[in-house]
């Protein structure tokens, strides 16, 4: 018996610890919350942001969500694309390659500082630098300057980058490499946010508990779970918070949010989980948001690839009038995408009717084209997609089309996940076309194409590569103004479709909602809902 | 006993350092980068992508980068994260007690539950509520979790309004009672079954006999001879249980929205997050192994004839 007592002990011991160590780590650690946070709050489901909250290191939409509450940068856009100038009193600009901003005065960041040209200057040299690995550090590579401070291999040369100079406090210049006249457009990135001097001291605390000069300050971060902000009183902007604060609020599954809002504990969900698509304007009444938004989703042929190397333009058409885009959007994506009539989306700059045929569905036009463009080599090509993103079902749809259409056999080509997928396109393995997707950076037809379907272009994952379109890309970067430089791109987009470097399948929606609780629930342009205009009932 | 313990303990080392090396490697065989994965569809610098895998040192061969991560984990060091740069101790801390209350409050739920009905049912074998009993945990090991999961959300949050359909304080054990039962649901059918034929068996053995003759009263031949002769299996299986109960929880984290370690292990693996991965995974090899130690130990105190020197 003597064994069996110690032993008794021992477990008894174990077992008390364990329950005690479960104990310790429950107190305390998250707030009773319960409903949607303290009154005058909104909520929404806003995931954990990938990285720390540092404006050039976001670029996923969970982050942006957050950064975009913190911080404003120069100007930012309205619902149908224009600018609107939020911290810049104006961007002005004679040549296109110098530009001269000028801030508005009496702006502050949350803990008093004031935002200058320096702000400005300071944070996009930090941004830039290849030792402080920003993921948007790319996005100042037009700035002269910028090859000293990002070189592609070793130590920066330089801490600053030379075509930035401060007037005075309020007033700076940009110096550009070459001539872009869409280039103000690309200023409505929160990645051009300014930045305190408190950034410097500790970047890394920094990116746990920004302070930025938008319309919300930071209240909270409780990682996965929720981040809150409160709305600033003495901020200036246009975009003035008109609720007490926000809540974003971390789900594991896009059902979870969706009962959440529908059973009122949340106020607000960006897009709704495909079960829950076919009823969703029934629960939700007023509150469901459907609206077209500035991304694409295209199937890219790999044009190194065994199948589509040296293919016949006519064939890529052809495929792409064997696609019924009408009823695949319809049925299988239940109405969360619009049927694509070009390769810029609705909502850009430049959009236009690019009258033809070939985005519409006709069987027979599809087989006579495919015949006179050779067909495709083995009648056979697949289709790259990643199975973690819901894309299998209109992959599928799609393939289905084309084959019944032209007896052309199309099979999707799985890859377990995004990762591996991106993998995939980044080392040249595609074998046959891929999933190509791209959501507007800024509103221009600029962004849809050049960083696309330029030989250069780092997203060019296709490989297309066409002297002619190149040098018609390069002309229209040079134009004087941001008109002569939309038309030329228009004119682009019109050779586009007789060298057909993708398919362009169709425009998506945003699919979202809000609860009773809640009012004024806008989209942006690029398919965000716009926090800030949110009003309690 | 001690030196078994002490035995016992050090086996654990080589097991620890096995199951981790094969864990990094199954990691680093995966085709993806995280680093580059964490850059998306839209356009990217190579460059940074180049430099950030260097401060990481996730250029370095495999057996450095393993070296690297255990040098770090034997001074209490579980790395940092790639995308989120926050220190893999924190991120842990942070899911860890959440999957121990639901657990724990699961694993109660098992026991007490499930070895109730087990007897009762395993007292009067082939009777109408022995066979109630079967029917019921037959439809409990038949039905998928996610199925549990979502009826009975839709039916005591949505229908009846119970309770919240996901938790969203997890150290509220109400909001964390449903989830639980759900989690719960599979293994309280076994061990109900278990219980159940264990009884049913030692009911008819000879000591079990000698008990009844010597005139003892039933509370003591039920409790006292019959219970600890029975729980053996029974305690063997609630012991590996424990180790599934937490891992085994991401589908019913997902339909409660519960953040707790499965949920957290599965997206740090689709972000090819090697050092989380390896991370969580040795904790729950680290778990499994006490949990069977705790196993054998308790053996000892149910049948007095096993000893541990």
């Amino acid at each position: 018996m003597r064994g069996a007592k110690s032993a008794k002990w021992v477990a008894g011991a174990i077992v008390v610890a364990l329950a005690a160590t479960a104990c310790g780590g429950g107190d305390g650690d998250e707030g009773k919350s319960k409903g949607s946070g303290p009154a005058g709050y909104v909520s929404i489901d806003v995931g954990e942001p990938q990285k720390p909250l540092i404006p050039a290191d976001t670029n996923e939409s969970n982050g942006s969500y957050v950064i975009q509450a913190l911080f404003t940068q120069l100007l930012d856009f309205d619902s149908k694309g224009e600018i609107v100038y939020t911290n810049a009193e104006s961007v002005t600009t004679e040549d296109s390659k110098t530009w001269t901003v000028k801030l508005k005065k009496g702006w502050k960041f949350h803990n008093g500082e004031d935002v200058t040209s320096k702000s400005y200057i300071d944070a996009w040299n930090w941004y830039a630098n290849i030792k402080n690995n920003q993921q948007n550090s790319f996005w100042f590579q037009d700035i002269k300057g910028y090859d000293d401070v990002h070189p592609e291999k070793g130590d920066p040369k330089a801490e600053t980058m030379s075509g930035l100079k401060a007037l005075d406090d309020h007033t700076f210049t940009i110096e550009l490499k070459y001539t872009m006249p869409y280039f103000n457009y690309k200023l409505g990135y929160a990645t051009w946010a300014p930045l305190p001097k408190v950034f410097y001291d500790d970047p890394k605390a920094f990116g746990q508990k920004p302070v930025g000069n938008g319309p919300y300050t930071f209240e909270k971060w409780d990682h996965k779970k929720l981040i809150q902000v409160k709305a600033w009183d003495e901020y200036q902007g246009p975009n003035k918070a008109k609720n007490k604060g926000v809540q974003f609020k971390a789900y594991t599954t896009l059902e979870a949010a969706y009962k959440d809002v529908v059973s009122g504990n949340l106020d607000m969900i960006r897009q709704v989980g495909p079960t829950d698509l076919p009823k969703y304007k029934q629960d939700l009444g007023d509150g469901a948001i459907e609206q077209p938004y500035a991304a694409i989703q295209t199937l890219t042929p790999a044009f190194y690839s065994k199948t589509f190397k040296d293919i016949d333009p006519k064939v890529l058409q052809g495929l792409s009038m064997a696609i019924d885009r009408e009823t695949i959007t319809k049925t299988v994506l239940n109405n969360t995408r619009t049927p694509a009539e070009s390769f810029t989306p609705p909502g850009v700059k430049g959009n236009q009717d690019l009258d033809t045929d070939v985005f519409t569905y006709n069987p027979e036009k599809a087989k006579q084209l495919i015949e006179e463009g050779g067909g495709v080599p083995g009648n056979k090509f697949t289709v790259q997609y990643n199975t973690d993103g819901g894309h299998k079902e209109w992959v599928t749809a799609v393939c289905e089309s084309i084959r019944k259409a032209t007896g052309v056999d199309c099979v999707g080509d799985p890859k377990p996940d995004f990762a591996t997928d991106l993998e995939a396109r980044d080392n040249d393995q595609v074998k046959g076309m891929y999933r190509g997707g791209w959501v507007a950076d800024y509103p221009v037809n600029a962004n849809f194409m050049k960083e696309l379907y330029h030989t250069t272009a780092e997203a060019n994952n296709g490989r297309f590569s066409n002297k002619e379109i190149d040098k018609l890309m390069n002309e229209a970067d040079q134009a004087d103004s941001l008109e002569a430089s939309v038309k030329a791109f228009q004119e682009v987009e019109k050779k586009l479709v007789e060298h057909m470097p993708a398919i362009p399948l169709w425009y998506y929606r945003i699919n979202g909602g809000h609860g009773k609780n809640v009012d004024n629930v806008n989209v942006d342009f690029h398919g965000d809902l716009e926090v800030w205009a949110v009003t309690t009932k | 006993m001690g030196r078994y313990v002490a035995r016992r303990l050090l086996q654990m080392i080589p097991v620890f350092i096995g199951s981790t090396l094969i864990i990094f490697c199954m990691m680093y065989a995966l085709p993806g980068d995280p680093v580059r994965a964490m850059m998306g569809d839209q356009a990217y610098d190579p460059a940074v992508v180049a430099s950030i895998k260097k401060d990481l040192g996730l250029d370095q061969p495999l057996l450095q980068q393993y070296v690297n991560y255990m040098t770090g984990l034997v001074q209490g060091d579980f790395g940092t994260q790639i995308a989120s740069q926050r220190p893999i101790s924190d991120v842990i801390t942070d899911a860890f007690p959440v999957t121990i209350r639901l657990t724990i409050f699961a694993f109660t739920f098992v026991t007490l539950v499930g070895i109730g009905l087990g007897v009762v049912a395993g007292l009067r074998p082939d009777t109408l509520r022995d066979r109630g009993l079967l029917t019921l945990t037959l439809v409990l090991v038949s039905m998928p979790s996610f199925v549990l999961g979502f009826l009975l959300q839709y039916l005591l949050a949505f229908k009846w309004s119970v309770t919240t359909p996901t938790v969203t304080d997890s150290t509220d054990f109400g909001q964390l009672a449903l989830p639980a039962t759900v989690l719960a649901s599979l293994s309280l059918a076994y061990v109900a079954r278990l219980t159940r034929t264990s009884i049913a068996e030692n009911l008819r053995s000879d000591y079990m006999r000698t008990a009844v003759a010597k005139g003892l009263p039933r509370r003591r031949v039920i409790g006292v001879h019959l219970m600890r002769n029975s729980l053996i299996p029974v305690v063997t299986f609630l012991g590996i249980e424990i180790g599934s109960l937490m891992t085994g929880a991401i589908v019913t984290e997902g339909i409660f929205n519960v953040r707790g370690i499965g949920i957290e292990i599965y997206e740090a693996l689709t972000r090819r997050e090697g050092a989380t991965v390896v991370g969580i995974a040795s904790l729950m090899v680290l778990i499994y192994l006490a949990a069977s130690l705790i196993v054998d130990l308790l053996y000892a105190v149910l049948d007095p004839r096993i000893r541990y020197a």
